[in-house]
């Protein structure tokens, strides 16, 4: 018996060098667009509606955000801090991070009409299959609570941010 | 009433194993966004210290059960009062609530001849139900809105009855909305109550001529300076169905998350009249635990 698995064992072949595995299993390489850095995604019509809230009328939330170089601060930090987060950290596994600082950048700037347009997906779409609960819903919103409360947001201009965005939470919760 | 009480236990028992039934339940997780389970009210349902709200109890989410526990003194002019008791949140769906009401009586207890330091007591039995909405998410103009039934134990039948009260024991309907609103920071809570109880029962409940229920009112408005720190003021309507002149109810609070789980309240109350004992104001401190 033993001596018939070590026989079986030595008999394998050896898997030829330079086989492309990726191809063999039909595994399609994504690659970054060298410009944006990202990767591509199917194509959708692009709209500020897809936003989700209507922008302030007013700019004044802008410049307590610090415009668009603050905004892209606490957009890069809330992705940076959320992927650290071990609540949250495995929904954002196999996304694309660049993509996602860009487009949550420009979805804050549209919404805090500091001169932006937002090029993203609508929420619906964007969250697809993410199986996103309320839990990681509220873990979010205390890394985005966290991360505006250590750029110096004044909390009343947070809680302003934060109502537009919790109007959506239901088209990204899924169970 | 026992009908409302087995609703209550099956809907629990629902919610439950519902919960239980997904993969990823959670016991005492804390899922729930910091101070959005309320604080304890003296009859021991979630809301904002003496008005309910359509909070549930505990810091679990859909997928789990929550727990808290609480311990209230107030110190009046003439009168003391301690209260405690323990919470149970289920999938932030069910709430039921279990509060010990202890009212020291003082020297009032000798002027009314039952003696000094007489202690009223009372047990609060409290179920509550979310029937939709959410406190923070969603469309900004619809609020949690819950339904609430708490059945109240005079353990003092004489007393209530020596003053008039038609019965030692009554149950209240409650009907509460409540919304933060972050726009504004501010959170608003309205609550209609279904009663009969004289001085929240510890007087008992109804009048010897067989006075029924009445629909009264709380509110409460509160604004949040921080995640963790939020200032209030609550009013309560009550009704005055034993011709003592009994009054409404106000209070300016201020509560404070120390940590996620523990959150303390301090509140200036104006109790009115109570037993004919005229401006019952004070301090109100009360201390909570959640997971």
């Amino acid at each position: 018996m033993v001596v018939s698995i070590i026989a079986a064992l030595l008999m394998q072949q050896v898997p030829e060098e330079n086989v492309d595995w990726d191809k063999e299993f039909g595994v399609e390489e994504r690659v970054r667009d060298p410009e944006t850095g990202e990767f591509p995604v199917d194509p959708y019509t692009q709209s500020n509606d897809n936003a989700g809230a209507k922008p302030f009328s007013s700019d004044s939330l802008a410049r307590e955000f610090g415009e668009q170089e603050g905004i892209r601060r606490i957009a890069d930090r809330l992705v940076e801090v959320s992927k650290e987060d071990p609540r949250i950290s495995e929904i954002f596994v196999s996304h694309d991070m660049v993509r996602l600082k860009r487009t949550l950048f420009e979805q804050f700037c549209y919404i805090l009409n500091a001169g932006c347009d937002y090029t993203g997906r609508d929420m619906k779409t964007a969250h697809t299959d993410m199986g996103l609960r309320k839990a990681d819903l509220n873990a979010l919103v205390e890394n985005l609570q966290f991360v505006m409360r250590e750029q110096g947001i004044a909390f009343a201009a947070q809680n302003r941010l934060l109502s537009k965005l919790a109007p959506m939470s239901y088209d990204l919760i899924e169970r | 009433m026992t009908v409302i009480w087995k609703t209550a236990a099956t809907l629990g028992a629902l919610t439950f194993s519902a919960a239980a039934q997904a993969e990823d339940f959670a016991w005492f997780e804390g899922d729930k966004l910091v101070l959005t389970n309320g604080v304890s009210t003296i009859e021991g349902a979630s809301g904002g210290g003496l008005a309910s709200w359509a909070t549930i109890a505990g810091r679990e989410l859909e997928n789990g059960v929550g727990i808290s526990g609480h311990a209230t003194i107030v110190e009046l002019s003439d009168y003391g009062w301690q209260s405690h008791g323990v919470s149970v949140g289920i999938a932030n769906r069910v709430e039921l609530s279990y509060a010990r009401q202890n009212f020291d009586t003082r020297d009032v207890g000798a002027a009314l001849r039952i003696g000094k330091g007489y202690k009223l007591n009372q047990d609060v039995y409290s179920a509550k139900v979310r029937l939709f909405g959410d406190l923070v998410y969603g469309d900004p103009l619809v609020p949690q809105v819950s339904v609430g039934v708490q059945h109240k134990r005079n353990l003092d039948g004489p007393i209530a009855a020596l003053v008039g009260a038609g019965s030692d024991e009554g149950t209240d309907y409650t009907l509460s909305a409540t919304k933060l609103f972050l726009s504004h920071s501010v959170l608003a809570s309205a609550t209609v109550r279904l009663t009969n109880a004289n001085q929240n029962g510890l007087l008992g409940f109804g009048n010897a001529s067989g006075k029924g229920k009445s629909v009264e009112f709380e509110g409460s408005l509160a604004y949040q300076l921080s995640r963790r720190f939020v200032l209030g003021a609550e009013y309560r309507t009550k009704p005055d169905n034993l011709g003592l002149g009994e009054e409404d109810w106000f209070d300016l609070f201020a509560a404070y998350a120390v940590t996620d789980n523990v959150t303390v309240t301090g509140a200036y109350v104006d109790l009115g009249s109570i037993a004919t004992f005229e401006n019952q104001r004070g301090t109100f401190l009360s201390a909570q635990i959640a997971f």
